[in-house]
């Protein structure tokens, strides 16, 4: 843009034009601050919220770097269980994500929405559901669980597409009744898809006692640091330190109780 | 690079006609006069209801959204400027994206960079009612902006996303919150969205005259780069018969790109070179003399006016002011 004046003798059009880029750079600059502001506030707020679609790039920060918010993930679905994200929703604006209280992740066999996304937001390296992690789900209010007050609910578990390896029920004695069992539902990470089938089934009226949270919110870093005793021992085959001296336990005969391999009491029927 | 007027003095009498088509409809009737402009308007259309007829009627054409999208499931096509975003961002994006970006870039070159603007972006409907309501409220003044701020928006965006490891446009894009808000159907969730849209709009009619799409957006900036190359290109052909009506630097959405094409001497090339045209086509609509006409980028014949009629004699008027 020449002003009539500016194109006079070159001098002035020069000048004119270095102090017009040097503000062009300033404004731009600020603009740019201000967007970066934005973004990084997004994704790092909100990034921890959210369920994304199965294959979605683990890493939050790799997700956004590939997701172009196009919404062909939304609409391969056929159980509409993904979202675009609005400006109130958990996901930074735009982004697929989903609400497993509401529609949870059925885990089609044939994958649908990572077939379509274009970009590899959606990692199409995923071709066996079984091993999608879109989340963790976690027994979260053990006071309301059905299950954890001893009645047999077990809703969650029947639901799970990976019964007795993501979920299993694991029995332990009721202390309330004495006579009576409480079959905790409990997941196990490795195998826990996040699909959200238990969240949505859960019986309790408005707020699930289970829920599907994403991995880094729901899990503790594992004690690296610790060596397992038990674990040491199955992986050596014998006790390491052997010839050890057992003293007799005082008040203690082990002919009426005996430990089954999984820890619990063999004496005890629910 | 602008012509000097002939008698600048005369200048400040020139009255713009109030209603710019005013010749034209005279000239070759209403829809003649707007034929270009109603095209356009279908198309912008056509954008939003080929992606609609899925979700409303189950009939799939267009999936997706302006940033990726797929036409019946198997032409894809991604947005270049989110392209390379994501690539600034650190993502290798899969070959479907590579072959989508492909595609639109050649679509672009064929077409015109910036005829995404004129013929597909649903944002230039809104900001052509902004000036519209802007000129009829009389409004002169407004902020100066440089043409090439969207440049330096658009250097601003790629670097953001290189910085945040993300697609960073994607968070405040006008033009795509609109389309997704539409074709997706969360109108009524998403109220940045409509304060981002309704700000460009109030920018437009209160701040600046074409101020968004004229000076800032850096989508438009990306498709004008691809736009550089456009082999479709609107000719001022019939340059001879032009009588200074000026109708046309008062329709065109970036009327600096006619002065070159229009008052181009003897063997400078009649046609609209520039990155920023858009392909509206609109100059063709409101020339009441026939000059402009759509055609490719070597055509560099200049015709005869078709009527006898001498270029007539109005004072010359300044070049066009912004
Ligand atoms: S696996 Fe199936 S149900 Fe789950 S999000 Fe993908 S398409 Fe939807
Ligand atoms: S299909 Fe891929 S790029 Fe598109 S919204 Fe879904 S995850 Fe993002
Ligand atoms: S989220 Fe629930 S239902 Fe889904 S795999 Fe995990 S435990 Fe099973
Ligand atoms: S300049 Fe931007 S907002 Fe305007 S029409 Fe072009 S892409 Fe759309």
């Amino acid at each position: 843009m020449t002003t009539r004046k500016g194109t006079g003798q070159g001098g002035p059009s020069r000048r004119a034009m270095l102090t017009g880029t040097a503000k062009a750079v300033g404004v731009a600059a600020v603009f740019g601050l201000g967007l970066h502001t934005i973004v990084a506030g997004q994704a790092t707020v909100k990034a921890a919220q959210a369920l994304r679609p199965p294959g979605a790039l683990a890493d939050e920060r790799d997700f956004l770097a590939a997701c172009t918010r196009c919404g062909l993930c939304v609409r391969a679905c056929p159980y509409d269980t993904l979202k675009l994200a609005g400006v109130a929703d958990e996901a930074p604006i735009g982004t697929p994500f989903f609400t497993a209280r509401d529609v949870p992740c059925e885990m089609c066999e044939d994958i649908p929405c990572v077939v379509a996304c274009p970009t590899g937001a959606l990692d199409h390296g995923l071709t066996d559901i079984t091993k999608a992690d879109m989340g963790v789900a976690v027994l979260i209010d053990r006071t309301t669980c059905l299950n954890m007050l001893g009645l047999r609910c077990d809703v969650c578990y029947r639901v799970c597409p990976l019964i007795d390896e993501a979920i299993t029920l694991d029995m332990r004695p009721n202390t309330r009744t004495g006579v009576h069992a409480i079959f905790e539902p409990t997941v196990h990470p490795d195998a826990c898809t996040g699909c959200g089938k238990c969240e949505k089934a859960c019986v309790l009226p408005e707020a699930a006692a289970i829920k599907v949270l994403p991995r880094e919110v729901a899990l503790g870093s594992s004690a690296e640091h610790y060596r397992l005793g038990w674990e040491e021992k199955r992986k050596h085959g014998e006790a390491l330190i052997q010839d050890t001296i057992d003293l007799p336990d005082r008040g203690y005969s082990p002919d009426h109780v005996e430990s089954t391999p999984s820890g619990g009491l063999k004496g005890f029927k629910p | 690079m602008s012509t000097t007027p002939k008698n600048p003095a005369a200048g400040r009498d020139i009255v713009l006609p109030q209603d710019p088509a005013r010749l034209a409809v005279a000239a070759k009737g209403r829809l003649r006069a707007s034929k270009w402009l109603l095209l356009r308007r279908v198309s912008q259309a056509l954008a939003l209801v080929l992606f609609l007829t899925g979700p409303l009627l189950g009939v799939w054409i267009m999936r997706g959204t302006l940033a990726s999208s797929e036409i019946l499931g198997v032409v894809p096509f991604t947005d270049p400027l989110v392209f390379v975003q994501s690539l600034a961002a650190g993502h290798g994006l899969i070959a479907t994206a590579w072959i989508g970006a492909a595609l639109l870039v050649a679509l672009y070159v064929v077409f015109g960079g910036r005829a995404f603007c004129s013929w597909v972006c649903p944002v230039n409907v809104l900001t052509d009612g902004a000036h519209r309501l802007r000129v009829r409220l009389g409004i002169k003044q407004g902020l100066q902006i440089s043409r090439s701020a969207r440049l330096w928006a658009l250097a601003a965006v790629v670097a953001v996303s290189a910085l945040a490891g993300s697609i960073a446009w994607e968070v405040v894009n006008p033009v795509t919150l609109l389309h997704r808000e539409l074709v997706f159907g969360v109108v009524f969730t998403g109220s940045l969205a409509w304060m981002l849209i309704g700000g460009v709009v109030l920018f437009d009619i209160f701040a600046a005259n074409r101020g968004w799409c004229g000076h800032l957006c850096p989508v438009g900036a990306a498709y004008g780069l691809i736009g550089t190359a456009s082999l479709t290109r609107v000719s001022a052909r019939a340059r001879d018969a032009c009588d200074q009506c000026m109708a046309c630097y008062h329709v065109c959405p970036e009327p600096h790109v006619i002065n070159p094409a229009l008052k181009g001497g003897e063997g400078e090339t009649p046609v609209i070179l520039s990155r920023d045209c858009t392909n509206c086509g609109r100059c063709i609509d409101i020339c009441h003399r026939d000059v402009f006409a759509f055609t490719h980028r070597f055509d560099h014949r200049t015709v005869e006016p078709a009527n006898d009629t001498e270029p007539k004699s109005r004072p010359a008027a300044p070049a066009a002011a912004e």
